[in-house]
């Protein structure tokens, strides 16, 4: 089957198991939001002042919030399909428009995080293999458990104390210097250096798991008949490495890879807390500290969504790999 | 007719293995160590550890009477840490054992009966595995309220679906053994053959995962409590660094401090787990 | 042969694991267009044989005495870079576990044209020009189409053929085939065998074929040498040698081997009269062979061991009792 193929049909098949799962999950965030104290109602009221019973029970009918829970959920899935997610008193704004703004922030935060974690993750566990039981070993399987260990808000912490406080290397928060009126490549640069501290906060956790990982997949593939072969072609260690061992090892770490996004993103509540980085993450904290659950759960539903779109992807990226994957 | 003894890990020789792995006896006194700090900080520091003690920002080792020193309120650190002990280690076990209970009742149920029960039970895992568990938690702890048992119920509430997962599978390859088809055979009824029949040999790799999902927990309740979700009337590791975090500039000690115990602590649970692992799996102990 | 060198001549070859010798001051010879097959058990040395000389041993083994002259190099004494430069190129091997020995993620057609890029210095469009030509000349029907499959896509026949493309792609010299055939099926063994052979002629190669069975090798071998617990015990031309066998461990190797009994899969009855296995040579003074065989006296165990000695017809052998009384009954 061509590589086209292939991904046609896994794509099929993602989208097919995704639905009920998505579906589950609004209707689990439905049924918090339900469960959160207070309703629209209320934080109207909050809002506008005093309120009597009998304004209160007029707003409520016209929210439709003194109808049987069925057809509250229904609402709840007719207002979602239009894309909305209510609206935030607090900010002044849709929940979903609040959430796409921030979006980007955290994406960009995940996609740097992830990329160190991956990079940096193949490296360590390919050198962990490839000297196995030797010193190296020790020593990188030792850093990795530590990694692995660290509360992700406290290394940050220490970070922004070496390399902010003591050393002045690296700015301790937001995502760019404020009114610096940088453009071009200097503009960049800044984000950057914004983003090294949140950035490998956030990777510190998952270089361990992927290390780990890679560990396991290189010395499980570098005992395969076909990197024998590959040594008899004559192929140099290097070649033998790039192109049979980690090229097949990429396969297992890609999918197990796809299972921690979730787990990026949690993280990523902690890391921009920390430094004070405009994403979602940051946006779950105060409305958390402002008890306005809308955008609470609007951004818990739309980090589940993310982690379904994530999970498709890698899916998709494990069929473009392995050529073993075929039609269901 | 007879019957087929089910096999069951052999303890002694499970025991033996542990005990020859150095990382993982001294993994386990630490954290006996830890639990003793835990049971007796009553005994240890009488005094409520939010009480204001001496003078604030004592430095570490400025005052041989406060070893730990003085946060900004006067008091003592080594106080708040030995108390931030109770917290961790109460959250951390009571998260995990209703979290594998939780994940052993319905992982068993699913890989034991298939079917549709099976295929409705994994929808609901993914389900609630789905969200960012660190996302999911915040939320169910902001509706219902930062507390001590709230925070546990919540973090079981997102750590199951891993248990459930491990359980299920164990259980799907060991309905098909010869023993629990002679089990079956002698008439025993379903919840005899799940209890006393698979549920034994399905426990090795639930109890690694369970010493990994304590390590999960602590650093879980710690960073809510680091959020200032954590419950207000405690002390806790976590919310001595979120204490800390104002002061990075003039007094990073304190936020330091705490952080190095939750280290310690999660990384002897970490270590235990492998240690575990390599003592129940020798076959991949061997291969490393 | 006086005068000329062969092509491949290995001179007490030695090769040893911690606590355990492999193969044992092993010599043979291989001329150019000749195949010469090294029969034994598995244990008896004669896959390490094989890697020692491509020197793609496990990194526990060394090789600790011995020379392989080929074409006026010592293979042994070789650094790896000029190693790497003979393998795939002037010695190739093929290797008993086609299902396995492909790389699952490359399409057949990449992992051919791998080894020209590599050796001939050829570009992308003509290495797949030339792997379509190696596949044709394997016999691989439609091989234009099958360039792009996958190995999973393929039988174990079809990826041996595969594994033979890549072995001949860069004309090598020496071809070693370890158990090419055992992981086939009994119709598909005579094909593959078959096409070694043609190729052995067309291309003039040396051919190196291990095997456990004394069955194939009467058929494709011009010599014959039998291996067992890492010696040479027995060596000769394949008519003689199978005709009158002058060690007991041959003899046996022939009593199990079910040349009568044709369609039989060889598998089946190997071995099933020689009682015992090769684990008992471990640490055995004398003959590694004594305590399997019914012909043994007290001085076969004895240190040091039978030594190889000539005999008429080119042919040698590593046991006085059996070689002194012609063949055993």
């Amino acid at each position: 089957m061509t590589r086209a193929a292939r991904l046609l049909a896994a794509l099929r098949r993602n989208l097919l198991a995704a639905i009920p799962t998505a579906l589950g999950i609004v209707i689990l965030n439905f049924f918090l939001l339900q469960l959160a104290p207070g309703d629209a109602a209320d934080v109207m009221a909050a809002e506008s002042g005093a309120a009597t019973e009998e304004t209160m029970r007029q707003l409520r009918a016209q929210l439709g919030l003194d109808l049987p829970l069925l057809s509250q959920l229904m609402a709840y899935l007719g207002h979602l399909a239009q894309g909305s997610l209510g609206f935030s008193p607090r900010y002044n704004m849709p929940v979903a428009e609040l959430i796409l703004q921030r979006l980007p922030g955290t994406l960009m935060l995940m996609g740097f995080a992830l990329g160190l974690a991956f990079l940096l993750g193949l490296f360590f566990g390919t050198v962990m293999a490839l000297n196995a039981g030797r010193i190296a070993d020790r020593a990188l399987s030792v850093l990795t458990l530590i990694f692995y260990s660290v509360p992700g808000f406290w290394i940050g912490l220490m970070l922004i104390v070496a390399f902010s406080i003591k050393l002045g290397w690296l700015p301790s928060g937001g995502s760019e210097t404020i009114a610096s009126g940088k453009t071009g490549l200097d503009y960049a640069l800044d984000r950057l250096r914004h983003m090294i501290l949140p950035g490998t906060t956030l990777a510190l956790f998952f270089i361990a798991v992927y290390a780990r990982l890679t560990r396991a997949a290189v010395m499980e593939v570098a005992q395969q008949d076909f990197v024998r072969t590959a040594r008899a072609k004559g192929l140099s260690a290097f070649a033998v490495g790039r192109r049979h061992v980690l090229r097949n090892a990429l396969l297992p770490v890609t999918t197990l890879a796809g299972m921690h996004i979730g787990g990026i993103l949690g993280g990523a509540v902690v890391a921009e807390t920390v430094f004070s980085w405009p994403g979602l993450g940051r946006l779950a904290f105060e409305a958390v500290m402002r008890r306005d659950y809308n955008v609470l759960l609007g951004v818990l539903l739309l980090s589940s969504l993310l982690v379904i779109v994530v999970n498709i992807l890698v899916d998709l990226l494990h069929a473009w790999l392995d050529p073993r994957i075929d039609l269901r | 007719m007879t019957t087929v003894p089910a096999p069951r890990p052999r303890r002694w020789r499970v025991l033996r293995a542990f005990l020859r792995n150095p990382a993982g006896v001294v993994s386990l006194s630490f954290l006996i160590l830890v639990a003793a700090l835990a049971l007796g900080a009553p005994h240890l520091y009488p005094d409520d550890p939010m009480e204001m003690v001496a003078r604030p920002f004592l430095w570490p080792g400025q005052n041989p009477a406060f070893p730990l020193g003085t946060d900004s309120l006067g008091r003592d650190v080594a106080a708040g840490l030995v108390w931030g002990t109770r917290v961790s280690l109460l959250v951390g076990f009571s998260a995990m054992i209703l979290g594998v209970t939780l994940g052993l009742a319905i992982g068993a149920v699913a890989g034991y009966f298939g079917g549709r029960v099976d295929a409705a039970l994994v929808k609901l895992i993914e389900i609630f595995q789905t969200p960012p568990s660190f996302v999911l938690l915040i939320v169910l702890v902001a509706i219902a309220q930062p507390a001590i048992p709230t925070v546990i119920g919540a973090i079981a509430l997102v750590t199951w679906p891993t248990i459930a997962r491990i359980v299920r599978s164990e259980f799907r390859s060991l309905r098909e053994k010869d023993f629990v088809m002679a089990a079956r055979g002698l008439g025993y009824g379903h919840a005899r053959i799940i209890l006393s029949e698979i549920l034994p040999n399905a426990l090795p790799p639930v109890i690694v995962t369970a010493s990994v999902l304590v390590a999960t927990a602590i650093l879980m309740e710690s960073a809510l409590s680091f959020l200032g979700l954590g419950d207000p009337n405690l002390v806790s590791w976590g919310s001595m660094i979120g204490g800390g975090r104002e002061l990075l500039r003039t007094a990073w000690y304190l936020s330091a401090i705490p952080g190095f115990a939750i280290v310690l602590t999660v990384l002897a649970l970490n270590l235990l787990g492998d240690a575990l692992n390599d003592a129940l799996n020798p076959r991949v102990a061997a291969e490393r | 042969m006086v005068g000329t060198e062969p092509l491949l001549r290995i001179d007490g070859l030695t090769v040893a694991f911690p606590g355990e010798t492999a193969v044992r001051d092993l010599s043979l010879a291989v001329e150019a267009g000749q195949t010469v097959a090294i029969v034994g058990e598995s244990g008896s040395g004669k896959s390490m044989t094989a890697l020692a000389l491509m020197r793609l041993l496990p990194r526990s083994a060394r090789i600790t005495g011995g020379s392989a002259r080929f074409a006026g190099r010592d293979l042994m004494a070789l650094d790896e870079g000029a190693m790497r430069r003979v393998r795939g190129r002037e010695i190739a091997m093929i290797f008993q576990e086609p299902m396995t020995s492909l790389n699952p993620v490359h399409t057949i057609g990449a992992q051919v044209a791998e080894v020209l890029r590599l050796h001939e210095g050829l570009g992308r469009a003509a290495a797949r020009k030339r792997a379509i030509e190696l596949l044709d000349l394997v016999r691989i029907a439609d091989p234009a189409r099958r360039v792009d499959d996958y190995p999973h896509q393929l039988s174990g026949g079809m990826r041996q053929r595969v594994m033979i493309a890549i072995a001949v792609a860069c004309g090598p010299k020496l071809l070693i085939a370890d158990e090419p055939t055992t992981a086939l099926d009994v119709t598909i063994q005579a094909q593959v065998l078959d096409l070694l052979d043609r190729l052995r002629r067309d291309l003039s190669m040396g051919l190196l074929l291990i095997t456990h069975d004394l069955g194939i090798v009467g058929q494709w071998a011009d010599r014959v040498v039998v291996m067992y617990a890492g010696r040479k015990v027995e060596e000769g031309p394949p008519g003689a040698l199978l005709e009158a066998p002058l060690h007991p461990y041959t003899a046996g190797l022939l009593g199990a081997s079910p040349r009568k009994a044709e369609g039989l899969g060889y598998r089946e009855a190997r071995l099933a009269e020689i009682p015992g296995s090769i684990s008992s040579a471990r640490g055995e003074a004398g003959c590694a062979f004594a305590p399997r065989c019914r012909h043994a006296i007290a001085s076969c165990r004895a240190a040091p061991p039978p030594p190889l000695v000539a005999h008429a017809d080119g042919r040698m052998v590593a046991c006085p009792v059996l070689a002194g009384s012609g063949a055993p009954s």
